[in-house]
């Protein structure tokens, strides 16, 4: 069995098969990580770039950590301090690193489509690590890990995405993993975040009432609020985003049933999410960020083996 | 194709190797018998459990090991990985590693590599069912043999325990 495609661009283009596979192989390696040697030689010929063009804390510890728990050789690049800033294309700089024998690229940047434009002009197996607002596919396959973890399954399973929906990566990656998966999927949040159209694209319900979505599903994978992103005025303020929109510890505790909280992070603490839901045991926040170490140790290993 | 051992002598076989890991006096404290999956692992299930049969009183320590991840193939094809169990510590105690076909040593070497992640044995040894003899890649003998067959590369040794039967097809 070998997944479907040369590089992981995004959720879109797996199949069913694909996530299985990927995320039984996480399985694999969430055991080797509890094991007294965390490390195993299955990369260790090959030579992984990490490219990242926007800044990232998470995402790029949890990849190189993964690459290093593979034994693979790393080579971290970011665009600020590089010659990018003077000039240099996307192509030329990675076709410069290319030629001193880089076998993946793993790719962070802020214009959509990157690394598909990248995939079309290079040899190398290339990983989106989230680009602009399209998808951020590990952000997605390590969400539907630590569902599958908390519930067993994701057959069936109602996910409510909440916040800000359209600048949103991770809320694409998530649509597009848990409908192949079989589970249902709200989106809630302001209208003004809500991009229309995306109930007949992607036949996810739309609501906008967070204390409905709450009440509705099992599982609230709450978004930041990507002010980075947005050039215009969305809504009125933080505060009173916090106050009609934010998950509280009230609307929780009021709920007659548990549900899960997910947060792809970094948290803006008392705006989209309280401190005390954050923390509390309905959270898998920190669990999702081990699950990442898995997910993308599996997503290399998988995607080593193509040339 | 060709059948090597019938239900017959299969059975007789694993009660041989049983008695032969056992002969000299078994340490059970400091043994563990390790299976390598996922085709050593019903061979390896049938030797621990005939073991236990010949030493009902013995905490008999079994651990199954998945040695995909520690290939030296990985760019040449992926392999699915399997369920790894050790829960017993292996720190200075002797390791029986348990497979059904012992072919070119590639395996093995594996699991060598894999099993000094989890600690330092004293001592490993090696347990198959069948060894195709000179068609080894590497310097690696068994301790403990079935049986020992001639074969050349095209061929394949498969157990079928369905039938409970080794063929050469």
């Amino acid at each position: 069995m070998q997944l479907s495609t040369k590089h992981l661009l995004g959720i879109r283009d797996l199949n069913r098969e694909d996530i299985g596979l990927i995320l039984s192989t996480a399985l694999q390696f969430k055991d080797v990580l509890q094991r007294p040697v965390k490390k195993v030689p299955s990369l260790r010929d090959v030579t992984i770039v990490n490219l990242f063009y926007e800044n990232s804390t998470r995402t790029r510890i949890s990849f190189e950590l993964a690459e290093k728990r593979l034994s693979a050789d790393t080579i971290n690049f970011t665009a600020s301090g590089s010659s990018v800033s003077k000039g240099e294309t996307l192509l030329d700089t990675v076709n410069n690193i290319l030629s001193m024998k880089v076998d993946m690229v793993v790719m962070r940047h802020s214009a959509s489509g990157a690394p598909h434009f990248l995939a079309k002009h290079i040899p190398a197996a290339i990983v989106n690590a989230g680009d602009g607002i399209n998808e951020h596919p590990t952000q997605g396959l390590l969400d539907a890990l630590s569902i599958t973890q908390a519930l067993g399954t994701l057959e069936g399973v109602r996910v409510a995405i909440i916040g800000d929906i359209m600048h949103s990566r991770v809320a694409m990656s998530n649509i597009y993993l848990l409908k192949k998966m079989g589970a249902e999927v709200m989106v809630a949040g302001p209208p003004t975040l809500i991009p229309p159209y995306i109930q007949e694209a992607f036949g996810v319900k739309v609501e906008y009432s967070v204390k409905e979505a709450l009440q509705w599903c099992d599982v609230a994978n709450v978004l930041r609020i990507q002010l980075e992103r947005q050039n215009q005025p969305l809504f009125s303020s933080l505060r009173e985003y916090n106050l009609v929109y934010g998950v509280t510890r009230k609307l929780v505790d009021n709920l007659k049933k548990d549900i899960v909280i997910l947060h792809p992070g970094p948290i803006n603490r008392g705006v989209e999410l309280d401190s005390d839901v954050a923390d509390s045991r309905h959270s898998l926040i920190l669990q999702q960020v081990e699950n990442g170490v898995a997910v993308r140790m599996a997503v290399l290993y998988l995607l080593a083996g193509k040339d | 194709m060709k059948i090597i051992l019938t239900p017959e002598q299969l059975r007789l076989t694993i009660q041989r190797l049983a008695h032969q890991l056992t002969e000299e006096g078994l340490d059970f404290e400091r043994t563990v018998f390790i299976g390598i999956q996922p085709r050593g692992i019903k061979f390896a299930d049938e030797v621990v459990s005939h073991i236990k049969k010949l030493y009902p009183d013995q905490n008999v320590q079994y651990g199954k090991l998945d040695i995909t991840f520690y290939r030296d193939d990985v760019r040449n094809s992926i392999h699915i990985a399997n369920q790894t169990s050790m829960n017993h510590s292996i720190e200075a105690k002797t390791v029986i590693l348990i497979d059904d076909v012992l072919y070119t040593g590639r395996t093995i070497r594996s699991a060598l590599d894999a099993l000094l992640d989890f600690g330092r044995p004293a001592k490993v040894e090696l347990c198959t069912l069948i060894d195709r003899r000179f068609s080894r890649e590497l310097p690696i003998q068994p301790d403990y043999c079935g049986w020992t067959i001639d074969s050349i590369v095209t061929q394949r040794v498969t157990v079928q325990w369905d039938l409970e039967q080794v063929i050469l097809h």
